[in-house]
């Protein structure tokens, strides 16, 4: 027996049926999956999760598949790490981060959501798929592309960092490198998917490939042994992952997997890019769009699509958003590496930025179990900190040299005390 | 004809099958009134209750989201293309 779902209007309530659309033609509104619970019900059972392999597709019935899909990777089944240090050094008693920086294959947290709009593309016949993206969502388009057979189309700003463009290249994909931020790209790619036959995984395939960030939400909940934390910390581009993550939960709520308890839900952007942040902060009903200006590129969406959402979601939870600056981030991304052995891009500095201030401004509780969404690796933005560790200056290979070395170190080790 | 409205394949519908409108309004509200004017159908989709442009409807002069150039006030000049794009939102899940 399989689960029914199908896209159904967030406004005006008309059901369509599986189709490649992100808006409702009826009223225009965003549609999103909506599935028939009590199928869900017949089929879902916690107790077969035992069974299966730890990755995002234990989670298959809760997810819009085709009958009879094969997944043909290993996609999430990432670390809840106890971030004992960190809890130390902010005064927590439990501080849980979720580190989706080592999601496999491509090293971020849209590994998932491209696993959910590919089974889609396959199902409606697209052999060619493709995205706007800030990098990360461009790596896991293309690797998965290439290990199913699909042709990659991707469209990213000219000026994003080189790490992430080289990590798009080497799957083969086609890059298309745009004039313009990333809201101009994605204003692009919604005439180009209006356009060609193409599965633009975050244009028309949206409905599908969003439902793949509720597996990061079940794994926090299965992690934490089968419970709700009281407060998750997320990062915000589009405004999308804050809003799966929260209806997961409600899912588990639903099926009896986790007893139903308040989840606050806390928002995280950067001070150059923080349309949703300064919305709740300002008690704004609509958003306004900016101009991005921040080292973290992959939060850099000055028009969130989801931002509406991701609003009310913050607001109804009792939670709330802040900023930072980039050189909090900065200061984040090493703290982080410093007190959990962790590197994350600048999106990770942003959360851990954000959650420290929360902590500050007495938003999250010592004695609250708190979990922090680390959603990309280290690896694709070392540019942002590279001047942050200056080269130092090389030594012959004899040990009197090294011993100079040491002794020239201890004695600026002394005069930096001093000071 | 100074100004070109373009329109989405899923609001052709209430343009006749119409890809691009032409019309001579000098700012941005004028032309969307333009549009509502001579395709009433289109109206309730392009502006809610209040007046204002719709939420999930992006609208930009050429490369530009109008939000940025003073919205519905914002002046156009000969050969200026105005696009409505629909949103792309994924929606809350309730």
């Amino acid at each position: 027996m399989s689960v029914y779902y199908e896209l159904r209007c967030k406004e005006c309530g008309k059901t369509w049926g599986n189709v490649p659309r992100s808006f409702c033609e009826e009223c225009f509104s965003p549609v999103e999956v909506a599935y028939d619970y009590d199928s869900v019900k017949k089929v879902a059972r916690r107790e077969n999760l035992s069974s299966r392999s730890f990755n995002m597709w234990r989670y298959a019935e809760l997810l819009p598949l085709p009958e009879g899909y094969e997944p043909p990777n290993a996609v999430g089944g990432t670390p809840l790490v106890a971030a004992r240090n960190l809890a130390a050094r902010w005064g927590l008693k439990s501080l849980f981060l979720k580190n989706d920086a080592v999601c496999f294959p491509s090293l971020s947290f849209k590994d998932r959501v491209v696993a959910t709009a590919l089974a889609a593309a396959r199902h409606f016949g697209f052999t060619t798929v493709g995205c706007s993206s800030t990098g990360n969502l461009a790596n896991a388009v293309a690797a998965q592309a290439a290990q199913q057979g699909f042709d990659a189309c991707v469209f990213i700003p000219a000026d994003l960092e080189p790490a992430k463009v080289l990590n798009t290249a080497v799957y083969g994909a086609r890059i298309f490198r745009i004039n313009g931020n990333y809201d101009q790209v994605n204003r692009l790619c919604a005439q180009i998917a209006d356009r060609f036959l193409w599965g633009l995984v975050n244009v028309n395939l949206r409905p599908y490939y969003s439902e793949g960030s509720k597996t990061h939400g079940y794994e926090i909940a299965e992690q934490l042994g089968w419970r709700l934390p009281d407060n998750v910390v997320v990062p915000m581009a589009g405004g999308s992952l804050i809003t799966k993550i929260a209806k997961a939960f409600r899912e588990l709520i639903a099926l009896g997997w986790v007893e139903e308890k308040p989840v606050k839900f806390f928002g995280a952007q950067a001070t150059g890019c923080s349309p949703i942040s300064s919305a709740v902060k300002r008690g704004l009903a609509r958003f306004e769009p900016q101009k991005p200006d921040t080292i973290a590129r992959s939060l850099a969406i000055g028009n969130p699509a989801d931002g509406p959402f991701a609003i009310k979601q913050i607001r109804e939870s009792g939670g709330w958003a802040e900023d930072v600056s980039d050189p909090e981030i900065v200061a984040a991304i090493k703290v982080l590496a410093e007190t959990e052995g962790i590197f994350t891009e600048t999106a990770g500095g942003v959360t851990v930025g954000v959650a420290e201030k929360l902590i500050r401004e007495g938003r999250i509780l010592p004695d609250e179990t708190t979990v922090v969404c680390i959603t990309g690796n280290g690896l694709k933005t070392t540019d942002a900190i590279a001047a942050e560790f200056p080269v130092t200056d090389a030594i012959a290979p004899r040990l009197d040299a090294f011993e100079a070395l040491l002794d020239n170190q201890l004695a600026n080790a002394a005069t930096a005390k001093g000071n | 004809m100074p100004v070109t409205i373009e329109i989405p394949t899923a609001f052709r519908r209430f343009t006749d099958g119409a890809p691009k409108i032409d019309c001579s309004a000098s700012t941005i509200g004028g032309a969307l009134n333009e549009l509502t004017t001579r395709f009433p159908a289109i109206a309730r989709h392009v502006r809610d209750e209040s007046g204002q442009i719709r939420q999930f409807l992006n609208v930009y002069l050429n490369e530009e989201d109008i939000r940025f150039l003073g919205g519905e006030s914002c002046s156009l000049k000969e050969g200026d293309r105005v696009l409505l794009v629909p949103s792309i939102a994924g929606g809350l899940g309730r």
